[in-house]
């Protein structure tokens, strides 16, 4: 897989920008010029950025050449990818789980259908289990055929215990069983797998918001994490299924997946600017181990095809 | 959302009209708000550019109509060319003259392949097509199993070998276990793939050279962003996809998406994935995506408005008609039966009427099929006939149901609601009353 995803054939963004906006020099003295300007913005919407987060950017670097504070293309280059690097960081080391204070941390991972929740997990568990973790897994997808299945072989493979519902059984028993499980057995993490949901079924978010409330109520602070995962290759619909998301379980952090494809997931940019959510992880292949710790200054680094 | 977007529009252009035609800059200043939805939907960078072109020229010179406002007008046009290149026509499946019509699924991760072939299915077996399920996805763990799983919820035979890493072999044999099965339609679940992964692939291309399928269906997710445009070409360039089914349409994506993969592979979209249940497929229907895309029905309404006033002096006319001593002939009955299919099923349609709710609608038993055999009736019938319903005696009746297919029954029913419908439109004959079936059908 890993040979696989240096195949990957990112154009690099910065390259491009800087051909298409900087090989007139005289252009960053009389400023940008139209023509320039639309190419900029071609690059950072074709990435997903979104229109609002494009113009931000578009309009920062203008005024910074206007001003004279950005005298050539390292100064520009720099400009963008500091603007990006704060808006994607958060305060908190992105791959440090909160852990309760007593009796088992519980994870909770959500997120609409098909964008990697359970091999997530997988991979979620492996390296809380090479951290020295004792790692219950709970299988409460228990609408989606084979879902419980998928789970169960990953357990099986990693080695760990799991707690799984019967289909078309009750999601909230099955993290409550999971999490006496967990006690009895001593686990010290507890990592539930949801059904995906549309955000804007309402029906299924009220599901999800009671699998919170009964985790709480029999793990006083838990769930500790609750992590949403989103698909790399979303579009602007990321902003939507952030601020659902975040209204019916307020979540802790996002797992963005699959960018070991054409897609840089820059569609998080337009999610930042509008929710305090920060990244946590990053999903960049099919094996257990390919789970990166976010680095905001990376991430905006590849976003601009610089990595 | 819509009314700022048209009073944006309006605002605009109100200010650069004047001379009766659309002028170039009041069109260039529209099309700008316009561009912002298109990308905000998703749509990809470079089909918003060339589609912003297009409209531009058809837009500038037009004549204005009097009643409406030039950015409904502007907006009408877009909506108009949106469709056009949504693929206009709906595209049921291409069956094979001789079975087993092969179906690949193909499509990244968590596209929805699996559930949509459970779904397809369902929808086959309907249609008589006597479906059967190959689950040729060996690396997802318990793929197999999500699709034994659906097979059985819609009691459809499976094919699925445990272990089996030659999924070439696995699909051929999956087609032989079909034809022992009598079945008809053999859909193929792929596993889910990157489209720049080329061992990958090349596994895919092995397979399309070795079973020959008659449908290869990209099976898209509805939210995706710019990369549409990569995935698809990817697909379509290693495999010429016949096809596109777009997922998870039950959410508030607006699909911009769907523009992308259409505009560069031109395989017809063909069913839209809508909610988790296994009826929720629907064809697709380019101008509801249209609608959608343009941020939902509100602009539907708008362009119902512009198409109203056109369609005015042809409401005025059947009002008239409708009132006259003859009535209205069978002709208009089924102008006005055709109008109400191009709002969507039926059902749908009944559901927007103030006062009718879901549960009346449960027992209300309206049928799509009829409506399309009242149409074959009424076509079979000569122009005189169509226009005097009198002149149906006994062997005209004969001659019409042999023509349309049905029975003569059915026929005799249809003339007898006929008239029943022409006694009640004489008698709500007042001036300002709306035909039950006219043209300013309440849309939305």
């Amino acid at each position: 897989m890993t040979d696989r995803i240096t195949q990957r054939s990112k154009q690099s963004l910065w390259s491009r920008l800087k051909r298409v906006a900087l090989t007139d020099v005289g252009a960053l003295v009389r400023g940008f010029k139209a023509a320039d300007i639309e190419a900029m913005e071609r690059l950072l919407l074709e990435a997903d950025f979104g229109i609002a987060a494009t113009t931000d950017l578009v309009e920062m670097l203008e005024d910074g050449v206007r001003r004279g504070r950005l005298k050539n293309e390292d100064d520009i280059q720099a400009a963008v990818r500091t603007r990006l690097t704060e808006l994607l960081s958060s305060p908190d080391d992105p791959g440090a789980i909160r852990k309760a204070a007593a009796g088992p941390t519980v994870i909770l991972i959500a997120g609409v259908n098909g964008v990697g929740k359970t091999t997530s997990i997988a991979k979620l568990a492996r390296r809380l289990t090479r951290q020295g973790e004792k790692v219950l897994l709970a299988a409460a997808d228990t609408y989606r055929a084979g879902a419980v299945a998928q789970l169960e072989t990953w357990a099986d493979r990693l080695g760990l215990p799991i707690v799984s519902g019967a289909a078309g059984g009750d999601p909230a028993a099955v993290a409550f069983d999971a999490l006496a499980a967990a006690e009895t057995r001593g686990s010290t993490v507890v990592i539930i797998d949801t059904a995906g949901r549309l955000h804007t079924q309402e029906g299924l978010m009220d599901e999800l918001k009671k699998v919170a409330r009964v985790i709480g109520r029999k793990a006083p602070g838990a769930p500790h994490e609750t992590l949403l995962v989103l698909d790399g290759t979303v579009g602007q619909n990321a902003v939507q299924q952030g601020k659902l998301f975040a209204e019916a379980v307020s979540p802790t952090g996002l797992i963005v997946t699959k960018l070991d494809g054409t897609a840089r997931g820059g569609s998080v940019v337009a999610l930042r600017r509008e929710l305090a959510l920060p990244i946590r992880f990053l999903g960049t292949g099919e094996q257990a181990d390919d789970l990166e710790v976010f680095d905001a200054a990376r991430f905006a680094a590849d976003l601009l095809g610089e990595g | 959302m819509f009314d700022e977007l048209s009073s944006k529009l309006s605002g605009a252009l109100q200010r650069l009209t004047g001379r009766g035609v659309l002028s170039e800059d009041a069109v260039r200043e529209g099309l700008r708000e316009i561009r912002r939805i298109l990308l905000e939907a998703d749509v990809s960078f470079d089909l918003t550019r060339q589609f912003l072109e297009r409209v531009q020229e058809k837009a500038v010179g037009q004549q204005i109509i009097k009643s409406v406002r030039p950015g409904q007008q502007l907006v009408k046009i877009v909506y108009d060319e949106l469709v056009a290149m949504l693929g206009e026509t709906q595209s049921p499946i291409a069956h094979a003259s001789v079975p087993p019509t092969v179906i690949l699924l193909v499509g990244l991760q968590g596209s929805g392949k699996t559930t949509t072939a459970g779904k397809l299915a369902k929808r086959l077996k309907l249609e008589q097509k006597a479906p059967f399920l190959v689950a040729a996805d060996v690396y997802r763990p318990a793929a197999a199993e999500q699709l034994e799983t659906l097979g059985k919820q819609v009691d459809v035979g499976v094919h699925r070998e445990d272990g089996q890493q030659d999924v070439v072999a696995l699909v051929k044999r999956g087609i032989e276990a079909a034809g022992r099965a009598r079945a008809r339609t053999v859909l193929v679940d792929t596993a889910g793939r990157l489209q720049i992964d080329e061992e990958m692939m090349r596994e895919l291309t092995r397979l399309k050279a070795a079973v020959a399928p008659h449908e290869i269906l990209l099976v898209a997710d509805g939210m995706t962003g710019q990369d549409a445009v990569r995935i698809a070409q990817g697909f379509h360039d290693a495999l010429g996809i016949t096809g596109v089914i777009l997922t998870k349409m039950d959410g508030d994506a607006r699909g911009g998406a769907a523009l992308s993969i259409y505009g560069v592979t031109k395989a017809p979209i063909k069913y839209v994935g809508v909610g988790e249940r296994l009826e929720a497929l629907e064809p697709f229907h380019p101008e509801r995506m249209a609608g959608r895309i343009l941020q939902q029905g509100d602009v539907l309404t708008l362009v119902e408005k512009a198409q109203a006033t056109v369609d005015e002096k042809e409401a005025e006319r059947l009002a008239k008609k409708a009132t006259s001593k003859k009535g209205l002939d069978l002709q208009d009955f089924l102008g006005a039966m055709k109008q109400m299919q191009k709002l969507g099923p039926l059902k749908n349609v009944l559901g927007m009427l103030p006062g009718v709710n879901s549960q009346m609608l449960k027992n209300a038993n309206v049928d799509d099929q009829k409506l399309k055999h009242v149409e074959a009736i009424v076509l079979s019938m000569t122009k005189a006939e169509r226009a005097d319903p009198d002149l149906m005696n006994g062997s005209r009746r004969m001659r019409v149901a042999k023509g349309a297919g049905r029975t003569v029954q059915e026929v005799n029913q249809l003339l007898s609601q006929f008239k029943q419908m022409q006694k009640v439109m004489k008698g709500a004959g007042k001036p300002g009353a709306k035909l039950p079936f006219g043209p300013r059908f309440p849309g939305r």
